[in-house]
């Protein structure tokens, strides 16, 4: 299970725009890289990300092997209501880890 | 005539190692290049007109370690549901791969600024494109130079 690190703020006013830090651990194995014995390591990398607030997706992103090892996400959303956002990462064979963060709108 | 034929098949043989190892190589050390940039940019765009401007791709000047660079992405949008950034492609000219990320923003993202941090292989000038909700399409780069490129396959 790879540590995953958020940065949500707790409390926001309505409509205001957070800042929102995702980071995941996670190698990147970009598939450009020679082991040891001169053998390819073969690619291992994330290739999507989303974030869903309230069951609404408000930011995703599509990854490339050039995209740095333990990939961090820096976006922004609009704090609409109170609730709970969900991180999202998926890798290029389909396994999914998320977490969640929760957000008290005044 | 023994030694004819040993020899011919050493010559066969070594002609047809090189022509192996040609092969193997070839595609790997082939690097991206600005047709490669261009060619990413008609997959993911078609021919539609990209203008210069909107779009601020900012980078360090210099990189020691192109393992890991910061990156900022800042796309002058009013964010709202009639004008927004829909989504912003990141390429490289000289990695081995021309696309780096897309990431697709919504008018609930507030503001059009994403940060991340990539690989370069090498000094080079990053582009950004920005496609916006009208469908015109903005971009940006920003130039800088790496002192130790990832590391590739060759």
């Amino acid at each position: 299970m790879p540590s995953i690190r958020l940065a949500v703020p707790k409390t926001a006013k309505r409509d205001e725009v957070i800042e929102i830090k995702a980071l995941i651990q996670h190698d990147m194995e970009s598939g450009f890289r020679r082991g040891s014995r001169g053998e390819v390591i073969p690619r291992n990398i994330l290739t999507e990300f989303e974030c869903i607030y309230n069951g609404e997706r408000v930011f995703s992103a599509e990854f490339h092997p050039a995209i740095a090892a333990n990939p961090i996400l820096t976006f922004h959303t609009r704090a609409v209501d109170s609730g709970t956002l969900v991180f999202r990462w998926k890798d290029q064979n389909g396994q999914t880890w998320s977490e969640n963060a929760a957000i008290e709108v005044t | 005539m023994m030694d004819k034929t040993n020899s011919l098949n050493r010559r066969t043989l070594l002609l047809s190692a090189g022509g192996a190892i040609a092969i193997t190589t070839a595609p790997l050390t082939a690097f991206a290049a600005q047709e490669d940039l261009e060619r990413a940019r008609r997959d993911l765009f078609g021919d539609r007109p990209i203008t210069e401007g909107r779009v601020t791709v900012k980078l360090p000047p210099i990189a020691e370690n192109g393992y890991s660079v910061p990156l900022t992405v800042c796309v002058d949008s009013p964010m709202t549901s009639e004008d927004h950034v829909k989504r912003i492609a990141i390429l490289s000219p000289r990695n081995p791969l021309p696309q780096i990320a897309q990431f697709y923003l919504t008018p609930r993202s507030g503001k059009a600024i994403v940060s991340t941090r990539i690989r370069m292989s090498g000094t080079q000038s990053i582009q950004a494109i920005a496609e916006m909700s009208d469908g015109s399409l903005w971009s940006g780069s920003m130039e800088t130079v790496v002192t130790l490129a990832a590391c590739v396959v060759l």
